[in-house]
């Protein structure tokens, strides 16, 4: 399992197909938080975002934060929400908006791996529940959009350092959500005869 | 103002103020049993992927108390563990007003991100209290005249992965534990594993899932009074630390902390079994209350 350092947004598809399922990963640049409502809002309501998300690499969160003035937040806490709610938007992001990384907790079930493929996209696992350390790694808040969303706007911070992160699906068809799952039914078999 | 009203008051006050700062010392400094346990997880964990889910695990303990902040984002809703005694002199009406207005005040003051919505329209009461929230549960002791508070602020992550079966008579305990077993392989990374594991078996439905809530509350590793239920307990651990889902899911040998089991008897056609995740960040915080207004904290009930 290698390591890597990636900056996002990324340009070259390059640097999302050299990850593979279980490397490390420390991210370094823009990264754009997004959750339930900011989806449905741009999917279900069809509402364009008013940011751009070529290259981008999203993050499942609705963030705690102070206003220190309009449009002005300052962070308090930033965590990461279990990704497993806003699958459904994963093609759309990609082939509509040119999103090329998505990271949350808890995975993406079986369903993201053909279109992560397709679009060249990986989904990143972070600790979750580990947001005080995240939040040192995040530099500022540099926007905000749809605040009436609050928490759930659409924001966009500057990372030094982001993670670790670990390459939960990657653009080769390859999960480890998937893996883990398999061996877990098997071994389930296995107890269940001895029970 | 009779005497009486003044002390129900300052005791009103006293359990608002304990309320306030119950909550946001669970969400800061979690406990040292839980501490431990994460400790001695990593020892145990052999996976790449996991030890590093651990170790990014313990190094966030250790921000959130160097930056004082919240170990996790997630303020959770606000659950209370209220043990009364005959002889306290504030009613558990007001008791209740006073939780709600500590879980309203630290929202604020701190400020904490507010999770509580109205389940129609979504709208959110900005002060983590609304209809029914805070969500309390209530024991009454006869011949004492004190108030024991635990709180629990219970994440989404880990109560999304909540689950109930009626198993029947005809399943017996293999139905309860492989219902548990398939329950926490499903629920995979979401709930934040390695965590607790509450399961409630017997009584009713809805008192099965009471129970399990009431298990993931127990301090890390404490085994049930009953040597049965205990030992139930310890070949869930086992088991369940077989599967192989491991820290947050990504593959280990970590997948639980502890099982904690609590039980009710049932009807004799019943055999109800629930189960009630609570994530590695097991956040609770207790105090005393005593009939004069005076307050301890305790870390590690």
């Amino acid at each position: 399992m290698a390591t890597h350092e990636v900056s996002f947004p990324v340009t070259d598809s390059a640097e999302i197909l050299k990850l593979r399922a279980g490397d490390e990963v420390v991210v370094q640049g823009h990264v754009i938080g997004i959750r339930d409502r900011t989806q449905i809002r741009i999917f279900d309501q069809g509402i364009e975002p008013p940011m751009d998300l070529s290259g981008a690499f999203l993050l499942h969160t609705a963030p705690g934060v102070r206003k220190v003035g309009p449009g002005r937040y300052e962070k308090i806490c930033i965590g990461t929400t279990t990704s497993a709610r806003m699958v459904r938007f994963t093609e759309g992001l990609g082939s509509k908006y040119g999103v090329r990384a998505i990271c949350g907790k808890g995975g993406f079930p079986d369903e993201a791996i053909e279109p992560m493929q397709r679009l060249s996209m990986v989904y990143f696992a972070i600790v979750g529940g580990a947001a005080a350390l995240e939040t040192t790694q995040i530099e500022e808040i540099e926007e905000v959009a749809w605040e009436e969303l609050m928490p759930e706007c659409l924001w966009k911070f500057r990372v030094k350092d982001f993670g670790p992160l670990t390459v939960g699906i990657d653009a080769h068809g390859s999960s480890l959500y998937h893996d883990v799952q398999e061996r877990a039914r098997q071994k389930l078999e296995d107890i269940y005869a001895r029970l | 103002m009779s005497a009486s009203v003044t002390t129900s008051n300052r005791l009103e006050e006293a359990v608002l103020e304990a309320a306030a700062y119950l909550y946001v010392w669970a969400l800061k400094d979690i406990p040292q049993d839980l501490r431990k346990a994460l400790a001695g997880a990593a020892e145990k964990e052999t996976s790449v992927t996991g030890q590093r889910v651990l170790q990014t695990i313990l190094r966030n303990v250790n921000v959130a108390e160097h930056e004082q902040n919240l170990v996790c984002q997630d303020t959770g809703i606000a659950v209370y563990y209220c043990r009364v005694g005959e002889g306290f002199p504030l009613h558990p009406a007001r008791i209740y007003e006073a939780l709600k207005a500590g879980t309203e005040r630290a929202t604020v003051e701190h400020p904490l991100r507010s999770n509580t919505v109205h389940t129609l329209t979504r709208e959110n009461t900005g002060s983590n209290v609304g209809f029914r929230v805070p969500i309390v549960h209530w024991d009454f002791v006869p011949d004492w005249d004190g108030l024991d508070v635990k709180c629990v602020p219970k994440g989404s992550g880990s109560e999304n992965m909540s689950f109930l079966k009626m198993c029947v008579p005809a399943d017996g305990v293999t139905g309860i534990k492989k219902f548990v077993l398939e329950s926490i392989v499903g629920a995979g990374g979401k709930p934040c594993p390695p965590g607790i594991v509450g399961v409630g078996i017997g009584g009713s439905a809805d008192y099965a899932m009471h129970l399990a809530k009431e298990a993931i509350a127990r301090p890390v590793g404490t085994r049930n009074f009953d040597p049965l239920v205990a030992q139930l307990e310890d070949e869930l651990y086992e088991l369940l630390n077989e599967t192989g889902i491991g820290p947050m899911g990504l593959g280990g040998d970590v997948t639980v902390l502890s099982v904690h089991v609590e039980h009710a008897d049932t009807h004799m056609t019943l055999n109800p079994v629930a189960v009630n995740y609570q994530c590695w960040a097991a956040r609770r915080a207790s105090a005393h209350v005593a009939a004069d207004g005076t307050v301890e904290y305790e870390r590690d009930a």
